[in-house]
């Protein structure tokens, strides 16, 4: 079992890596984070600060895109190009399947957000000639942007599992958009009363909360990240992630592929 | 020719062509509308609305929007602008983005602060926005200093000045003089030595070259301001003794009054003028004087491009 889920992530990786769009988007986000560089010095006093929240926006941003347009053709490729039935004719079961193209794009995205990283680490050694000890927390910024990446993967897969690529890629970028409002959909269920506030409490647990973590900000100002965050963050992304891909899966397993 | 090779010959002349007639035109445009600038509109004047719009990437849309206002007091400054109107909101939204921005409340102050055209003549403004910046940063001594410097060289309230440079004082790494400034308040306010206290502060307290350029240039019209005044005491006090003014510095170095004549912070010999006060010879290379000037002359606006100042090490 744990060697057919690997050979579909494997196979999924080595697909993603031929892509050009890929390379596009990387280049592209290598190409913002070198422009960190030139908007740091029509600005005052902020090079460091531009390189570290254009660098990891950049990262981010793109890997977000990365990941929903590439994860909402998972399922469907498949399908449209009739692998998936030469796969199915093979002892592998569906959600073994899906579980391996997870696998695959997550780490995908893991190797391009090591890559990106090391252009963000260069931009910022060449602004400022050396490395400080609060740049460590970059790390830990890039382990959340990570994090978010499992999530929004396991999203895209549970959409392109009932869907098509382009309602997929929609309903994936609004929920990340939503989730980036997960707070304040918390704060209004707070505010209401009755059915009312059991629907709103529902909605906003039920959406992704991506704004606790996004730490760019604090931590382009060298602020500390804490232990627990860093704990809470990794389970909430772990446990949701899952949750997506038991969604998926669900589908996937009912879905009639003739 | 084959023809594959000819259309690509063919499609790149083209696309040259097509391109210098884009700048040519788009050149064409700008000169037809320079009243209309874009840069006065500012579309989303919220900034609530602005940091839900981010997305979770407030940071990086401060860092733009401080860009944003730097280059609008850069433009503004550079064409003697009657306004600012924009500054204000834009430093605003950028703060409220990223609270922790400091220095965008140190030099945004001190743009909203200083008299029009040199700034937005905003220091009400200009000393909220400080409050502001310490509230979300209360261990930044920069910030108190900045708030200490606007009520004493914009508002001239020297009490408020001086609980500024005390409370500073007491921040973590916070410069010496803070203390002695904050001393020095309640008896020397409004003394040169007092001014030179608070420039040498923003000299030895900023990385950026204009701030340090433009303490430097404040230093030495402090310099030429002191020159002048003790020169022009020797020269009342010689009218007094002889009935009539000296002819010329030199009268004084042959008295021996004083030993040689003194020059200005350009190393250029200050100069007598027939109605008996001191000036500079080259007036230009010294922005912000208030003494030294020829009759008539105003001081010369800042542009440090053209001063030739070496900065400390």
């Amino acid at each position: 079992m744990n060697t057919r889920i690997g050979n579909i992530a494997s196979n999924t990786f080595r697909e993603a890596v031929r892509d050009r769009v890929l390379y596009n988007l990387i280049a592209f986000a290598l190409l913002l984070v070198g422009a960190a560089i030139l908007v740091g010095q029509i600005s005052i006093d902020i090079e460091r600060l531009v390189v570290i929240n254009l660098g990891l926006t950049a990262v981010s941003l793109f890997g977000m895109v990365i990941a929903i347009f590439i994860g909402i053709g998972l399922v469907s490729k498949e399908i449209e190009k009739r692998t998936l039935y030469t796969l199915f004719s093979r002892p592998v079961r569906r959600w073994e399947f899906i579980i391996g193209k997870f696998f695959g794009l997550a780490g995908t995205l893991v190797v391009n957000t090591f890559f990106m990283a090391i252009g963000v680490f260069a931009a910022l050694l060449y602004v400022s000639h050396h490395l400080q000890k609060p740049d460590a927390w970059l790390l830990v910024a890039l382990y959340f942007i990570i994090l978010q990446f499992l999530m929004i993967t396991a999203i895209a897969l549970l959409f392109s599992s009932f869907s098509s690529p382009l309602l997929s890629a929609v309903f994936a970028f609004s929920l990340f958009v939503v989730g980036s409002f997960a707070e304040d959909l918390r704060g209004f269920a707070a505010m209401t009363k009755g059915l009312t506030h059991w629907l709103a409490t529902g909605a906003a647990y039920l959406v992704p909360n991506f704004s606790a973590l996004n730490v760019i900000s604090s931590v382009a100002h060298g602020e500390a990240v804490s232990r627990q965050l860093v704990f809470y963050n990794s389970a909430y992304a772990l446990f949701y992630a899952a949750l997506a891909l038991c969604g998926a899966v669900l589908i996937f397993e009912r879905r009639d592929l003739k | 020719m084959k023809p594959a090779r000819r259309t690509t010959m063919i499609a790149s002349v083209l696309l040259i062509a097509c391109l210098s007639g884009t700048v040519f035109t788009l050149g064409r445009v700008d000169r037809l509308r320079t009243g209309a600038s874009l840069e006065e509109i500012l579309y989303i004047s919220s900034p609530k609305v602005l940091k839900r719009l981010s997305l979770g990437y407030d940071g990086l849309l401060a860092d733009v929007y401080w860009t944003r206002a730097v280059q609008y007091f850069g433009n503004k400054h550079h064409s003697n602008a009657e306004n600012y109107k924009l500054l204000a909101p834009l430093l605003e939204i950028t703060t409220y983005l990223d609270p922790h921005l400091v220095v965008a409340y140190e030099f945004g102050a001190n743009f909203l602060a200083s008299p029009l055209p040199d700034g937005a003549g905003e220091p009400e403004r200009a000393v909220q926005l400080v409050e502001n910046g310490i509230r979300a940063n209360p261990n930044e001594w920069k910030l108190y200093y900045n708030l200490g410097f606007i009520y004493y060289m914009e508002m001239s309230d020297y009490a408020k000045a001086a609980d500024a440079f005390a409370r500073g004082s007491e921040r973590p790494g916070a410069h010496p003089f803070l203390k002695i400034l904050a001393a020095s308040m309640a008896q020397h306010a409004g003394e040169l030595e007092t001014a030179r206290m608070l420039w040498i502060t923003t000299l030895e307290s900023t990385q950026d070259k204009q701030i340090k350029y433009n303490a430097l240039a404040h230093l030495r019209a402090l310099k030429i301001e002191e020159d002048v005044t003790n020169l022009e005491k020797l020269v009342a006090a010689y009218e007094k003794k002889t009935g009539h003014l000296p002819s010329s510095l030199n009268d004084f170095v042959a008295a021996g009054i004083l030993p040689g004549i003194p020059a200005d912070p350009s190393g250029r010999p200050y100069k007598l003028v027939p109605d008996g006060t001191i000036v500079v010879r080259h007036p230009d290379d010294f922005p912000f004087i208030t003494k030294g000037l020829p009759p008539g002359q105003q001081a010369p606006r800042p542009d440090f491009s053209k001063l030739k100042l070496e900065l400390p090490h």
